[in-house]
């Protein structure tokens, strides 16, 4: 590739990096214009900044909560995700057992079963224990995933079976394996894994809308679409409550960056 | 290797994620089964009614509108996604400065929630002072209802939903151009080949893999499509945007039938399946392997 073409290229690759970013930034700058302005049609620079829709958002939703309680279930999902997959994946790479093929193919066949099949009869199981409208609704259905299982699996397979063979020398059993021999040496698959976990409960939505009632149980995509209900015209709040929402992910995802990339590419690669 | 049998310890290893798959997977997939034989509006006792609930979807007008909906965006959105993402991932293939830096950027709608995407983009494609119409307005260019408009609402949603997914497809159309052999491309400029020449004849076909994985994932994806519609238009205006799930949502929750939502939930189901299985089908014909 020329010098000259290389410019162009940058060019082309910097003008479109603005316009993917530019709705983000139209977002902060709506939060911080005065309600009165909206009206008048749009304007970049903010005459006047105020942070009067934060405080509208604050004193409408218990948003701390909201974001505490969508934290609080991701991080759970995640832990959780983390824990049942590995040990099924061990199970599935280490151990010897009868109908080990047919379980691991009931495992995947999970993964056809889209979630609108479940969500009418998930609601209403939740409802006949009374336990509707709670946080454990939102945790326990995503306590296990088989894609999670599938993706462990594959990574204990990769570990070379001599580091457990001599770690059954020494006269360590498989919880002592699996614990101190492969869960360390397969870290990637394990952040890959949790990333995946992570971002599919923080975003999720129709579980929520569908099994939680109360404010105190929302979390932030259930919130914010119930704030859309209540400010229909006031722009500058609901975009308030979407820059709040956005910040801390996104703050997980500067840090988490190159691991979130190529945990999504590492689906594309099977 | 020892050829011991480990039942016991696979029971232990394996239940902390079999109870729940089996409680929240097999369970309400069963019970779903059972519901879509009933009439019932989750209040009153429900009564047996057979396959009563599947006759009737099949010649509801309604079930055609919202699977034509549904298929009018993922026809409008598979395109816009695919030939974007692959722009992007040829621009961010090429040796550009800080191209770690952009593929962050282009990635990061990718993190952000659905309703929050819906929400940013039903503010821009505001129909009276959003800021999509002013500039539109300012050249002169005609000024669409958007999500107000029957013709443009799904128009609307598709937008919002391709600039969400276009550093998805980019990342992993990325990690197909990246596993590419280089002496491919060595042989061909050896050959005296145009950079057309190379990309027809030596990028696209052995982008296939990647390609089609992006397109079976689109699909699965798209023909559940549901929140960015929910927050956007709520399936409006006069159902002209409303799609298979926000239908499923309705019929349940809104207008008490919850055996008919159960039915239409295992019709999308067969839909899905059977497009897909007509891919990986069809994928001999087109998709390249080594």
């Amino acid at each position: 590739m020329t010098r000259a073409w290389r410019w162009v290229l940058l060019v082309v690759v910097t003008a479109g990096a603005v316009v993917m970013m530019f709705p983000f930034a139209w977002t902060v700058v709506t939060s911080i214009t005065p309600d009165g302005s909206l009206a008048d049609g749009p304007t970049l620079i903010v005459q006047d900044p105020t942070l009067d829709a934060y405080r509208t958002l604050f004193a409408s939703l218990p948003m701390l909560r909201i974001i505490a309680n969508s934290i609080g279930v991701a991080v759970a999902c995640t832990a959780l995700q983390l824990v049942t997959g590995s040990m099924a994946g061990y199970a599935f790479a280490r151990l010897e057992f009868r109908g080990k093929g047919v379980v691991f193919a009931g495992y995947l066949a999970t993964l056809m079963i889209p979630l609108q099949v479940l969500v009418v009869p998930l609601f209403i199981q939740f409802k006949d224990w009374n336990l509707h409208d709670t946080m454990l609704a939102l945790i326990a259905p995503a306590a296990a995933s088989a894609f999670g299982v599938f993706l462990l699996r594959q990574a204990i397979e990769a570990v070379p079976r001599e580091f457990d063979e001599a770690a059954t020398i020494d006269g360590a059993g498989h919880l002592r394996i699996f614990a101190l021999i492969v869960l360390p040496l397969i870290r990637p698959a394990l952040a890959t894994t949790g990333i995946l976990a992570f971002m599919a409960s923080w975003n999720s939505f129709l579980w929520p809308l569908v099994v939680i009632r109360s404010p105190e149980f929302q979390t932030l995509p259930l919130g914010l679409a119930t704030l859309q209900g209540q400010f229909t015209t006031q722009w500058d709040v609901v975009m308030a409550g979407s820059v709040v929402s956005i910040v801390p992910i996104a703050l997980v995802y500067l840090f988490a960056q190159r691991h979130v990339i190529a945990g999504v590419s590492h689906t594309g690669l099977k | 290797m020892t050829k011991r049998n480990h039942a016991a310890w696979a029971a232990l290893f394996l239940a902390p994620s079999a109870i729940p798959l089996v409680l929240f997977t097999l369970v309400p997939m069963v019970s779903s089964i059972r519901i879509s034989l009933l009439s019932w509006n989750l209040i009153s006792p429900p009564r047996f009614v057979g396959l009563e609930n599947y006759a009737r979807l099949l010649t509801a007008p309604a079930t055609a509108r919202v699977f034509g909906n549904t298929l009018g965006y993922v026809v409008g959105y598979l395109p816009l996604v695919y030939v974007g993402g692959l722009l992007l991932a040829l621009a961010l293939n090429a040796r550009l400065p800080a191209r770690g830096f952009f593929r962050a950027l282009y990635f990061l709608p990718v993190i952000t929630s659905w309703v929050v995407v819906a929400l940013v983009w039903k503010w821009l494609l505001n129909p009276s002072n959003g800021l999509v119409n002013a500039v539109l307005g300012a050249v002169g260019a005609p000024q669409p209802g958007w999500w107000t408009d029957p013709n443009w609402a799904l128009a609307s949603v598709i937008i919002a939903s391709a600039w969400k997914d276009l550093g998805f497809v980019m990342v992993i159309l990325l990690a197909g151009l990246q596993s590419i052999p280089a002496d491919l491309y060595e042989a061909a400029r050896i050959d005296g080949a145009s950079a057309r020449r190379t990309f027809w004849h030596i990028t696209l076909p052995l982008l296939t893999p990647s390609t089609f994985f992006v397109v079976v994932i689109s699909l699965i994806n798209g023909f559940q499509v549901f929140d960015q519609v929910y927050v956007m238009t709520g399936g409006g205006p006069e159902g002209a945007s409303q799609v298979v799930v926000g239908q499923i949502y309705d019929l349940t929750f809104r207008y008490g039938r919850a055996g008919e939502a159960a039915a239409l939930s295992w019709l999308l189901f067969a839909v899905i399946l059977a497009v897909t299985v007509v891919q990986m089908w069809g994928q001999r014909r087109w998709v390249h392997h080594d």
